[in-house]
This record gives C-alpha cells, sequence and structure tokens, in this order.
C-alpha cells in the first residue's frame, strides 16, 4: 500500500529448503502464477535422490529456480537476484551462487546454534557480518505462521508446516504476482482437511500482508509480461510436455498407445501421466522390470500399437537386447530415455547428456537406431510426435533423448491446434506382396517400401499374412532363416541404409550479423543456455552462429555443408564430449569440445566467456 | 481386428473361428524342421499341430511366441504368426501382445533354461499377473542349444561340459516354482504320450489367464533318456501318479495312493492297507494351492518315484487382460477423449 513500483525486465529468484519444507510446490505456484501473468519463464527444480534426507542438512536441501522476464529467455538463470533460505542448511548450499547484493530472505527461526552446528557454521552467519554485501531479510518465518494461525485446529507442527505459504505469500507480494490461482490451487489441493486448507490460505494471506506493512521491504517490484506471438498459452514442464506428445501422436496415427515402463527417475512422470489418460486408448502396464517393460511394448507394436518404453540410463542398459531385437524385427518402438547424471546409479535427481553413445552405440551388432533429442520443455512435444513419425514410418526403434533439465523445467507453452499437427496414420499391410514362379502369390515380411526402405507392418489377425519374425538373420525378402554371408552382408547394409535415408529437416542456422566466422554447435537440453550464450557474445560485439541438433541419427543432410562454413566449432555437451566425437568422425571437422557434468546445466555466461575466447582466436 | 465370437473355449472366446475345417497340415509351416533326429520336440510339435485344429480358431489369430533354445525354434515351424525372440523374454513379449489383442490366441514356447534361468522373472511375473497366455515349458534338465551344460532342473551333481564334477545347485521343480507364483493354472504332461499331452493342452486352452504346462522332453543328443523311467513300460506305471479332477489319487498300477496324514501332511502309502476310501481325491479347482504343492514335492527328482502328471490347479481368477479391459471401458465412459482440450489444460492465458 503506497510502497514504491520498482520495473524491472527480469528477475531470478531460487527458493531453497529442507526437503520437507515443500520447495518444490512453493516454485511450482509462484511459477504458475507468473505464466498466466504472461512473463516469459524457464525453470530449474534441483532436489536431492532422497525422499527424505536427514533434515537440516546439506544433502537434505532442495531448491528451485526460476527466471522470468518481460522479454524471451531461454534459460532458467545463472544467478539469482533473491534467494529464500528456509535453514541454515540451504544458506549454505546456496550462497555460493549469489551474486553480492541479492536479496537474501531467510527463516531466523532455523538458525538455532544446534541447526548452525550441523552444517558447519561456527558463528551464525546472520551475526557474524558475513553476509554484509547482501541486502539480508531476516524474519522469523516459522513463529510468524504459527502466530498467523492460532485459533485453527491444528497441531504445531501442521501449523509450522505452511511456513512455506507465508514465503509464497510474501514474495507473491514483492513482485506483484495475482494470488487468485494460488488459492484455487490450494483449496483442490486440501478439498478433504478444511483445517489444512484454512491454514494454508491464513499462512499465504499473512505472507502478503506483512510484506505490505514491514518497513523491511521498502519497494515493490514489478516484471511487465513478455511480448510473445500471438496464441494460447499455458505453462509446460518437459515430461508433462512429451507425454502429451506421444498422446497427440498417438491419436493422429489412430493407432492406440501402449506404455510398458518400470518407474526410475527421472522418467516416471510420464508413466504417472499417461496412466491418467485411459480415455484416449492410451495404455499403461508396469513391468516388473525394464526388460519386462520394453518387451510388453514391442509385443504391443507386433499386435499394431504405438509401442513405447520409458526410462533413464540405467533402464536403457537393460532394454538393449530387446531394441537390438526391435531392430531385427524393424518394428515401430519409441524409447524415451530421460538422461540423468551417470555412470551406474550416478545423479538420480541431477541431469547430464552423457547416454547419446549409449543411444547411438549401445546394443551389439550393426544396430542403428534413429535419435531426437527435445531442446526445451515445451519442445518435447514435438520431439516425441517427431519419434512417433520416424517409427511408423520406418518400421524401427527410435530413441527420444530427454533428460532431466528439459523433463522438470517449465516455460511457458503455446497451445497447438490439433488440425495443425502432423497426420500420422500409417498402412498395415493387408495382401499377399510376392508372386511365386508359378503364379500363386504369397507373404514376404520383408520386402521393402522401395522409397523407405521399411518392411511391411503385418499385425496377427490379417488373413493370408501367417509368418514367422524372429531375432535370427533373415533373409532379404521371405524373411527366413539365412545363415547365408552374402544374404546377412546385404541386410546388414540394408537395416543402416534404411536409418541412414530418414528424411529429417535441415539443420538451421541462427547467425543474425550473417559474418560469423565460429559456430556453436549443440543438441538436446543445452539450447538455453547455448542461446543466451550467443545473445550475450553478441551484444558484447562477438559474432558468432548457432546452430541446434534435434536429429543425432541420422544427422539432417546439410549437417557437413553447415560445419564446413565455420572456421571453428564449439561443441558444449554436458558429458565428456559424445557429440564431438560423432561429428569428428562423421564430418572430419575438428570441433572444439566444450565440457561439464556437474549435474547442473550451463551457465549462459561461463558459456559466453568460451565463445568469447574462441571468437578471439580466429 | 475381426468381431468377437462365442467359442467353446471361454478363454478364446474373443478370438475368431476359423472359417473352414482344419487338419494338422493346416498348421504345418514350410520350413524344414531342424532339430536333433529323435529330439522330444518333434513329438510334441506333431501332438500340437494335431491338437490345433481342435481349437477352431481361425489361424491367423493364434500366435507363438518364444525366447531362445533349442524349444523356441517352435513357432517357425507353426504355420501361424510368430516370434522368436530373445532369451527368456517371450513372457513379457507375450503378455504385450495379448493385453492389446483380446482377439489373438497367444502361445509361448519355452525352454528350462530360457524360462527359468534367464527368464525367470518374467515367467513368476507373467504367472502372477495372469494375462490370458498358454505357456509351454519344454523341461529336458539339460541346455541343448549351447551343448550341453547343466540347467536349472538338472539334479543335483549333474556332470556337463561346466559342471566336471557335478553340479552344486538345487534344481527347481517347475510346479512348485508355478504355484508358489500365485499360477491359477498348472499341469505337467509327457512329449510321448500323445493323448495325455492333447487332454493337457486342451485343459490349458480351456483355462482363462495364464497357463503353465510342463512338458517332460527328451533331448537324445545331451540328455538321453532323462524322463525314461516315466516312460518305459517296465516301470512308469509304478512310477507315476496321474492326477485327475474328483479322482482318488493312485500310481497307475494302484498299488499306492496319497493319503493325508495325522499332522496333515500327504503320505503316499499302500492302498491295500489303508483302503480306497482313505485316498485323497484330487481337486483341481480347490482355492487352497497347499494340496497342489504338496503332490508337486513329492517326486523325487533323481529316481523320478512318485512323479505326479496331470492337472495339478485350475482355478479362477479374472485374467489381467480382461480386468485391463474393464479399467479402459470405465474411463474411457467417464471422461473427454478431446486432445484440444487436453492440451489446452485448465490454466492458460491469451496473447493477442
Ligand atoms: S540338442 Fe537336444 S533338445 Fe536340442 S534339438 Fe537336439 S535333441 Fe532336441
Amino acid at each position: 500500500m503506497g510502497k514504491q513500483t520498482v520495473q524491472l525486465d527480469r528477475v531470478i529468484i531460487r527458493f531453497a529448503g529442507d526437503s520437507g519444507d515443500g520447495m518444490q510446490l512453493t516454485g511450482d505456484q509462484f511459477t504458475s502464477r507468473t505464466a498466466s501473468f504472461g512473463n516469459d519463464l524457464s525453470t530449474l527444480p534441483d532436489f536431492p535422490a532422497e525422499i527424505r534426507a536427514p533434515a537440516g542438512t546439506i544433502p537434505g536441501v532442495s531448491a528451485f529456480q526460476l527466471h522470468f522476464a518481460d522479454h524471451d529467455i531461454t534459460t532458467a538463470g545463472d544467478t539469482p537476484n533473491v534467494l529464500v533460505a528456509m535453514n541454515p542448511a540451504a544458506l549454505k548450499a546456496n550462497i555460493r551462487d549469489i551474486p553480492r547484493g541479492a536479496d537474501i530472505i531467510v527463516n531466523t527461526d532455523e538458525f538455532t546454534p544446534r541447526n548452525l552446528t550441523k552444517v558447519g557454521y561456527d558463528t551464525n552467519p546472520l551475526e557474524d557480518g558475513s553476509l554484509q554485501s547482501y541486502a539480508v531479510h531476516p524474519i522469523p518465518l516459522t513463529s510468524m505462521t504459527v502466530e498467523a494461525l492460532k485459533g485453527i485446529e491444528i497441531t504445531k507442527k501442521e501449523a509450522e508446516r505452511a511456513k512455506n505459504m507465508f514465503a509464497l505469500g510474501l514474495l507473491s507480494w514483492l513482485y506483484h504476482r495475482p494470488t487468485e490461482g494460488t488459492v484455487t490451487f490450494l483449496k483442490q489441493k486440501f478439498a478433504k482437511k478444511p483445517e489444512i486448507l484454512a491454514a494454508n490460505i491464513t499462512a499465504f494471506e499473512a505472507g502478503w500482508s506483512y510484506g505490505e506493512t514491514t518497513e523491511d521491504f521498502s519497494v515493490q517490484y514489478e516484471v511487465k509480461p513478455a511480448v510473445m506471438a500471438p496464441g494460447r498459452y499455458r505453462n509446460m514442464s518437459g515430461n508433462l510436455a512429451l507425454a502429451y506428445g506421444l498422446i497427440a501422436a498417438s491419436q493422429r496415427a489412430e493407432l492406440p498407445l501402449f506404455l510398458g515402463s518400470y518407474p526410475i527417475t527421472p522418467a516416471s512422470d510420464i508413466l504417472h501421466e499417461l496412466a491418467k489418460h485411459k480415455r484416449f486408448g492410451v495404455m499403461t502396464f508396469q513391468a516388473e522390470d525394464e526388460i519386462a517393460g520394453i518387451g510388453a511394448a514391442l509385443g504391443a507394436s507386433y499386435g499394431g500399437m504405438l509401442g513405447v518404453t520409458t526410462t533413464s540410463g540405467p533402464g536403457v542398459a537393460l532394454k538393449s537386447e530387446t531394441i537390438g531385437l526391435a531392430v531385427s524385427l524393424e518394428l515401430p518402438l519409441v524409447i524415451v530415455d530421460v538422461q540423468r547424471g551417470g555412470p551406474s546409479t550416478g545423479l538420480p535427481t541431477k541431469t547430464e547428456q552423457a547416454d547419446l553413445l549409449q543411444a547411438m552405440f549401445g546394443r551389439n551388432g550393426e544396430a542403428p537406431v534413429p535419435i531426437v533429442a527435445p531442446r526445451s520443455p515445451g519442445d518435447c512435444f514435438d520431439a516425441a510426435i517427431e519419434a512417433v513419425r520416424i517409427a511408423t514410418t520406418y518400421r524401427t526403434p527410435v530413441f527420444l533423448l530427454s533428460d532431466g533439465y528439459v523433463a522438470n523445467g517449465s516455460e511457458p507453452w503455446s497451445i497447438p491446434e490439433v488440425d495443425s499437427l502432423p497426420d500420422l496414420r500409417v498402412q498395415f499391410a493387408t495382401e499377399h506382396n510376392h508372386t511365386k514362379a508359378d503364379g500363386t502369390t504369397e507373404f514376404w515380411p520383408f520386402l521393402r517400401d522401395p522409397e523407405t526402405l521399411a518392411r511391411p507392418w503385418a499385425v496377427p489377425g490379417t488373413k493370408g499374412l501367417e509368418h514367422r519374425i524372429g531375432g535370427i538373420e533373415k533373409a532379404d525378402g521371405t524373411g527366413n532363416i539365412s545363415y547365408d554371408a552374402d544374404n546377412h552382408e546385404k541386410m546388414v547394409r540394408l537395416r543402416q541404409a534404411k536409418i541412414d535415408g530418414i528424411s529429417v529437416p535441415d539443420l538451421e542456422v541462427d547467425d543474425p550479423d550473417g559474418d560469423a566466422r565460429v559456430l556453436v554447435l549443440g543438441w538436446g537440453s543445452t539450447y538455453g543456455p547455448i542461446n543466451a550464450a550467443c545473445q550475450m557474445s553478441r551484444r558484447k560485439g562477438s559474432s558468432v552462429a548457432q546452430a541446434h541438433l534435434r536429429h543425432l541419427n541420422p544427422f539432417p543432410a546439410n549437417t557437413a555443408e553447415v560445419l564446413r562454413r565455420y572456421d571453428k566449432v564449439v561443441i558444449p555437451e554436458m558429458n565428456l564430449g559424445q557429440l564431438a566425437l560423432l561429428i569428428r568422425g562423421r564430418f572430419l571437422v575438428d570441433a572444439i569440445p566444450y565440457n561439464q557434468v556437474r549435474g547442473l546445466p550451463f551457465r549462459a555466461e561461463e558459456l559466453a566467456g568460451v565463445i568469447k575466447d574462441v571468437v578471439a582466436s580466429v | 481386428m475381426s468381431e468377437a465370437v462365442e467359442l467353446g473355449f471361454p478363454s478364446l472366446r474373443l478370438v475368431p473361428k476359423a472359417e473352414g475345417k482344419q487338419s494338422a497340415k493346416d498348421f504345418k509351416s514350410d520350413q524344414e524342421v531342424r532339430w536333433c533326429p529323435g529330439c522330444g520336440d518333434y513329438a510334441i510339435l506333431a501332438g500340437v499341430q494335431s491338437f490345433m485344429p481342435e481349437l477352431g480358431l481361425a489361424k491367423e489369430n493364434i500366435v507363438w511366441i518364444s525366447g531362445i533354445g533349442c524349444s523356441s525354434r517352435f513357432p517357425y515351424y507353426m504355420n501361424t504368426f510368430g516370434m522368436h525372440s530373445i532369451h527368456g523374454r517371450a513372457p513379457a513379449i507375450a503378455s504385450g501382445l495379448a493385453i492389446t489383442r483380446p482377439d489373438l490366441s497367444v502361445w509361448v514356447v519355452t525352454g528350462d533354461g530360457d524360462a527359468l534361468s534367464i527368464g525367470g522373472n518374467h515367467l513368476i511375473h507373467a504367472l502372477r499377473r495372469n494375462v490370458n497366455l498358454k505357456i509351454l515349458l519344454f523341461n529336458n534338465r539339460i541346455y541343448g542349444l549351447t551343448k550341453g551344460q547343466y540347467s536349472p532342473t538338472s539334479e543335483l551333481g549333474k556332470v556337463t561340459k561346466s559342471t566336471p564334477m557335478g553340479s552344486l545347485d538345487q534344481p527347481f521343480n517347475p510346479v512348485s516354482l508355478a504355484l508358489g507364483a500365485e499360477a491359477t493354472f498348472v499341469a505337467r504332461t509327457i512329449d510321448s504320450d500323445r493323448k495325455h499331452l492333447t487332454e493337457t493342452l486342451r485343459a490349458a486352452a480351456e483355462h482363462e489367464g495364464t497357463a503353465l504346462v510342463e512338458i517332460y522332453q527328451n533331448c537324445n543328443i545331451f540328455n538321453d533318456g532323462a524322463w525314461d523311467p516315466l516312460k518305459d513300460a517296465e516301470h512308469r506305471d509304478s512310477l507315476t501318479f496321474r492326477l485327475e479332477h474328483g479322482q482318488p489319487i493312485t500310481l497307475v498300477d494302484g498299488s499306492r495312493g496319497v493319503v493325508r496324514a495325522a499332522d496333515g501332511s500327504l503320505q503316499i502309502a499302500d492302498v491295500s492297507a489303508v483302503g480306497t476310501d482313505a485316498l485323497l481325491i484330487h481337486d483341481v479347482h480347490s482355492e487352497d494351492p497347499s494340496v497342489a504343492f504338496a503332490l508337486s514335492r513329492m517326486s523325487d527328482p533323481m529316481s523320478l518315484a512318485n512323479t505326479p502328471i496331470g492337472v495339478f490347479r485350475d482355478v479362477r481368477r479374472t485374467p489381467y487382460d480382461a480386468l485391463f479391459a474393464e479399467q479402459m471401458a470405465a474411463a474411457k465412459a467417464g471422461g473427454s477423449d478431446d486432445l484440444a482440450t487436453l492440451l489446452a489444460g485448465s490454466d492458460t492465458w491469451e496473447i493477442t
């Protein structure tokens, strides 16, 4: 009321607290309101693999970062302007990412000697002057929440638990966020628990009023809606977009979707989502293990369904043999790999792009599999449709390589018109396709379409097309078992030629200055940071071109030509140089890899520094 | 995909009927059978091919799915749809097919290595799930295709190339395993007994849900004579219990029978001593699997004495695929399937 409002073009907020503090929910709610307010945004949830790591410890810290702006942005931001730290562990785990001058809102109630010792603070950072260069807002969030909830029939513990809503209320006030959506959300969530509902709404409102009345915050901020292409928007996370993309593809292909899957982080949400949509003919099957998940999906594909399996890197390792079988049987199948840190169990909740070579080569024998990779949360929708197109057109398993960052991140998504989605209808084989010398006809399961090299999809139940297929090498055409040397050579090359010949769109290059001599090439979820870094570089006077691969197998036909246009090609990847290896091997281009495996996306600023050095060297 | 047709076989009621009369020949594919001469698989193949016409199903709606091993070549020889898949995974692949295609009659062929070693997990889960699948497990107590290593059903101390001093692991009894895995239908038969094989296949086909049929099969190359005591005319009748629903459980020669001891366990007694009234009556439909389990434990894995043959258990539990279809139908009845509505969700904003 009457406080001064300062206009900002963008803000980065990080909510951090204990795993049990509800930081992901708080972040999600702030994001939803921000999305509906019309800002462009990008989010980065970052949480531990343990469901409840020991309370108050650094490993137990769960964080959610949100970047929102009045203009087009592509990353969750490098350095937060505001840190909300619900306890000393959250402060300690995040302070190194916070630039001096930033606002830090801390819950002082948690800064007890015991909690401080637990995370190795010898003195209280709120009192020892170590935070002098930040704008610290010490607020007893817990006790103020409990105070505000007096009179509601709940336990003290339940009252304390509502402190995240107090924090959300305060931040919502600080950034002029609409409140209605949050109240509606709470009403739905706690419909069956009226006391808890009252507590959460009261805490949320108390947080808002606190902002209005306290002298600690003298200004309010406003970030105007972004200018975006006209249309209807919603906020969209990667896993949700991927699930919707699969449903849309199944509808457009007029093939029932069958998901065979085994729970694994960070892919399980796709299984959960698809399980809700049986009314779209979506069938979900939680199998006994990863192998059965893909096995059932392949069995369904054989029966004429759209077979899909979802997993992460360790699951792909288990599914490899079945993927090889699908290559040999030449049946459509989509394998979704939401990559996470590896090897082995690795970092289940952190992102990485280190399964590229596993997807490319991780099978016995010559077993080529097409690979499609989404570049952003919303893009998972289109990438899923593209994966289905390739699988059904070419009768092949296809990898859809998402990762933890795009899967859990979110952004505004322009809702597509259903009619604008590609027509993916397929033709099952219905009749004999070969005439024998005596004039009678028969069915050859491995007689190929001359254009796509795809074999017929002849589903059981089709009269006259009874045939047997298997993982043993098949004779070209008839599909009968063949151990013949020349036939094997031919079949291996045919399967390769089919994948090499898949038609994929050309690689587009973004070079607004038109005179760049350095190309930054990426794939998958690094699009956002690379894009932000290129824009940063250009603002600072470096001319740089950006190209981003959605298809990694086969590469777009113009890839060689694009690469040759530039003196230097930089390839940033969240692995140790897997795309760089492929590019060097395939195109004899001396690409410069830039690699990081920290379980987090690149920082745009850091990439801009790399670009600057390379541009300076040409 | 064809219309549902009501057939005599409840488990196959959704599978379309054949148009004309079929014969065994209709089920023979044009592929040359490549098992070793004398292999027990030939007898099983012939038995199955001559049984198939009895089902009266459209041939194109029958699918055979196998894993890896000698037995797993089976689908190549059946003139139906078929898939020779990978080691141990046939039940998983067949489950995906059977769940999505109730108009198909799906059969799995597997062996003791394929089903019980590498594919053990899929087998037990298929059984507990009770998808409408018929699983034929050819048990020859040896690895044939890889040339003679011991298998999970080989008797303890089995000397093979990989166990020159004898195998050290306790064998599985596939029937006991299946009963422990919540199977609704478990039976055992023998490759060389065509009549019994056919009866058992018929019972399996009639069963709604997963049916496991263990078939004692002779590998004449690497484990010849493994089941001979149960086959030769001199001994078989005194070694084999023939399980028949509603009948007292006795050896084929009638000399000994199964009775319940005072402590509740099953015991084998001379019929002349206890009298026929004391004999246990076989009840395949008993909900309680403990008698079936106790029967499965009677046989001696070394001498094969007291081996029960026939259907151990055949109980009714709604198959997974039927429950699955019910959920699909309920969901379809209960909500909109408009894609545009789904994509838009409930929280959108407009930019003009
Ligand atoms: S190795 Fe044994 S089981 Fe295999 S085909 Fe020969 S006889 Fe039959």
